[in-house]
């Protein structure tokens, strides 16, 4: 925790525990609140104290001493239970990432966590996962508890955040197949984080008053000599984001240069069904796990198509699928439910792949 | 694309071919059957030719002939109760980076810079970056709860807050991570994509301070704040105490004089002038006084900028000076030669803009812009500089300067420090290449 003591500015000094009854003497404030935006004071009946229920129901942060850790444990096979049923989908298997999220895992190795830093950090091919660059464990229990599952937060018990935790951690070879991680034992294992020293602070971009990494000088005339064009828009690129005559105004001293076969003014207004249909996918998160040709995480539009042609129960069943999510028909990774959709919207969409995702 | 056909008359805008030529015409043009664009000139000067008797045309149909918006009645009051742009604005929208993000619950929509005016950024234009998708929240069922090392932990209704003091300020708010696709090499086309994670809005709320002061905040040990979201991914980030003390941090529940938009966290955020976006925590839920960092998500395994060592910088929060031109900028074509009104934004995380300098020889001269009022400390501030140009090759670049001296950066000078693998805090002067041709390109020249 030295490197905590970094963050404590110029000449302020901690107090210690005994003179918490002077920080809440009534001294004026000694900053900009002085400029008579407040008249504090007039304020009574304005704000209620909260209530200790609602501190606890709310104040769910843990900090990298621990603070707010909740008594519990896990096992990372438990971990892995929970990870093959809700996690897998967008993480991949072994978190080495799917078309959903970058990779959790992989990049350490055991030099690492005697050294506290990731030296894969200093490979430029080397993908950044989560775990190379972990200083905190706290970062990672708080964060599973607070956000994950993505389309369902919140919804983990304590000693199941425990469990993801203590899997994430064996997956990222900081912990053993055999290991429970518990508030016991996580300051153990915090001193095992490969990048438990990978962070600094040596910068001047925390404070306003900080110091710049570069002063470049405002020369005015004959400045660079010979100057370069050391790096162009690759070819390639040039369309990649659609037509670029349509993403600029059609009047005034310039025009969006046109990048594409199909020209402003030609589009149709209407989009086509194909178009119509994979807006509605994007909307309800089909398309991170599914593509119109190719499998990904989920069966590919065309596959479903021809696996259920000729079943005249296909639409009922294929709507309920998509409504309340499932699991094992095409492996074992489950497909959430599609939340964000309406009952009209889920058997639009299911009609179009039926009818094998027309144009 | 190769040069358009110059106008008779030399130094007239000549209007762009998608304006008056035919679909099959266009196809034509797009193919890359250039020829048939200057017949196409030919051929429209000579009807029109042929229409006056062959004598000089006595004017343009739009002024000669009665257009229909001056000869009906036009639309009622009210027929749109919440005002629309124009149906020919329509290309001026958010839009997405394809492949920058894997699901656009979690990802970024671009502000189209290329086509905004002055230094307010319209609502419906403020660039989006979620975490977990947004929510439009119940503000009946809104609160904010300040805990942690305060006298009184305090639970505020959005009335409440509502009736306390207001300030309203204009500042900006850019992401961290704005150009941040640049750090290697180009790689978006267009100034909306390499630099639209940026807006700047009238803000209005009440100052944090104010609060933490009415609740008796432990003024020595409590020197961060937790500011934490109500939606899904609970967003979290710290914020230094001494910014707060500052009085310019806002419990924002105004912008740009309506509520704030769902999508910029109705019905209460964060402001935190001149710290990159993430730290302006959306759907606002709670604020913690406490006496160290939080070490979240967002600050440990995103945020963090890598370093040529291997370290990683923690907490780099403050934006500094940048700026850079609009118009002209990438992805466009100048449509003739001659005058241009060079315009662009420039803003700092650390004050005022005192100057900028335009260059359009790639940075080897320079003349400084005039600058619009008003300039505010970490707003964004408009710059506009007139500019003949001969139809050569040119490389365009703005370079700002801030009230504490600070000169804006070239690429080169922040790699020599940062080398090429961070993604946030890219604050390089951006230099738009204009060809022969007219068109202008995004290149990174120094």
């Amino acid at each position: 925790m030295s490197r905590l003591t970094e963050f404590l500015h110029g000449g302020l000094r901690v107090c210690a525990s005994g003179c918490t009854a002077l920080l809440f003497s009534v001294a004026p404030p000694a900053h900009a609140a002085s400029e008579n935006v407040a008249q504090v004071g007039d304020w009574k009946g304005i704000g209620r104290a909260a209530t200790p229920a609602e501190v606890r129901a709310w104040d769910i942060d843990v900090r990298p001493d621990f603070k707010g850790l909740p008594k519990g444990a896990g096992t990372v096979a438990r971990g892995q239970e929970i990870w093959e049923s809700k996690c897998a989908t967008c993480h991949g298997v072994f978190g080495e990432a799917t078309h959903v999220f970058t990779p959790i895992a992989g990049g350490v190795h055991s030099e690492d966590l005697k050294a506290g830093h990731t030296a894969s950090l200093l490979k430029p091919t080397e993908a950044r996962t989560t775990v190379m660059k972990l200083s905190h464990v706290s970062t990672l229990w708080d964060y599973i508890n607070r956000a994950m599952p993505w389309n369902a937060p919140r919804s983990l018990s304590i000693d199941e955040v425990y469990a993801v935790t203590a899997y994430v951690l064996n997956l990222g070879s900081v912990l053993p197949d055999d290991f429970t991680l518990s508030n016991e034992n996580v300051a153990e294992v915090q001193a095992r984080l490969p990048n438990r020293d990978g962070m600094t602070m040596d910068h001047g971009m925390w404070s306003v008053k900080g110091k710049p990494d570069v002063r470049n000088v405002a020369c005015m005339k004959g400045c660079a000599v010979d100057v370069k064009v050391a790096s162009v828009l690759p070819e390639a690129a040039r369309p990649a984001h659609g037509n670029l005559a349509d993403q600029n105004r059609t009047i005034g001293p310039v025009r969006g240069v046109v990048t594409a076969a199909q020209v402003a003014g030609t589009a149709p207004a209407v989009p086509s069904q194909g178009v119509a249909m994979l807006q509605l996918a994007n909307k309800g998160a089909c398309l991170s796990c599914h593509q119109i040709e190719t499998k990904v995480v989920g069966p590919a539009f065309r596959e479903v198509a021809a696996k259920y042609k000729g079943d005249p129960k296909a639409f009922a069943t294929l709507i309920a699928k998509v409504k309340n999510g499932g699991q094992g028909i095409w492996g074992a990774i489950p497909m959430p439910p599609a939340q964000s959709l309406s009952d009209e919207e889920i058997g639009k969409l299911v009609r179009w792949v039926l009818d094998g995702t027309p144009q | 694309m190769s040069a358009l056909p110059r106008a008779a008359l030399p130094g007239r805008l000549q209007r762009a071919p998608e304006g008056f030529l035919q679909p099959a015409q266009i196809r034509e043009v797009a193919a890359g059957r250039r020829g048939f664009l200057r017949s196409a000139f030919a051929a429209a000067a000579g009807l029109r030719l042929a229409g006056a008797a062959r004598a000089q045309p006595p004017g343009e149909e739009v002024i000669l002939r009665p257009q229909p918006w001056a000869t009906s009645l036009g639309q009622p009051v009210a027929a749109f109760p919440y005002g629309q742009p124009s149906k020919y604005e329509k290309n001026l929208m958010r839009r997405e980076s394809p492949g920058l993000t894997r699901v656009s619950a979690a990802s970024v929509a671009f502000s189209p810079l290329q086509g905004m005016f002055g230094i307010i950024t319209a609502s419906g234009l403020h660039f989006e970056r979620h975490h977990q998708g947004w929510e439009d929240i119940d503000p009946s069922k809104h609160r904010l709860m300040v805990n942690g090392l305060v006298k009184q932990e305090t639970v505020f209704t959005m009335d409440e807050l509502m009736r306390l003091p207001s300030v309203s300020r204009i500042h900006f708010i850019e992401c961290g991570a704005n150009t941040g696709m640049e750090w290697g090499n180009v790689a978006v086309p267009t100034v909306q994509y390499t630099h639209g994670m940026l807006s700047c809005s009238e803000f209005t709320g009440v100052r944090l301070i104010d609060v933490l002061d009415h609740l008796g905040y432990d003024r020595k040990k409590g020197r961060y704040v937790l500011a934490e979201g109500g939606d899904g991914s609970g967003m979290t980030r710290t914020i230094p105490m001494e910014l707060v003390e500052s009085g310019e941090v806002l419990l924002a529940y105004g912008m740009n004089g309506e509520m704030l938009r769902p999508e910029n966290g109705y019905p209460l955020r964060l402001v935190v002038p001149g710290v990159q976006g993430v730290s302006w925590v959306k759907w606002l839920r709670r604020i913690e006084v406490g006496d160290m960092p939080y070490a979240t998500k967002d600050e440990t395994v995103h945020y963090v900028d890598l370093m040529p060592n291997g370290q990683l910088r923690q907490y780099t929060s403050i934006q500094e000076a940048k700026s850079v031109i609009t118009t002209p900028s990438g992805g466009q074509m100048l449509l003739d030669k001659g005058f241009y009104n060079v315009s662009g934004i420039a803003w700092s995380g650390r004050g005022k803009i005192k100057r900028v300098d335009v260059s359009s020889d790639g940075g080897r001269n320079w003349r400084s812009a005039r600058l619009e009022t008003p300039v505010l400390s970490k707003a964004l501030t408009r710059f506009n500089i007139g500019w003949v140009w001969d139809g050569a090759p040119a490389i365009l670049q703005s370079r700002a300067m801030d009230e504490t001296g600070y000169v804006q950066p070239k690429i080169n000078q922040l790699r020599a420090v940062r080398g090429t693998r961070s993604i946030y805090h890219n604050n390089a002067i951006q230099s738009w290449q204009v060809a022969q041709s007219g068109e202008v390109s995004n290149v990174q020249a120094y």
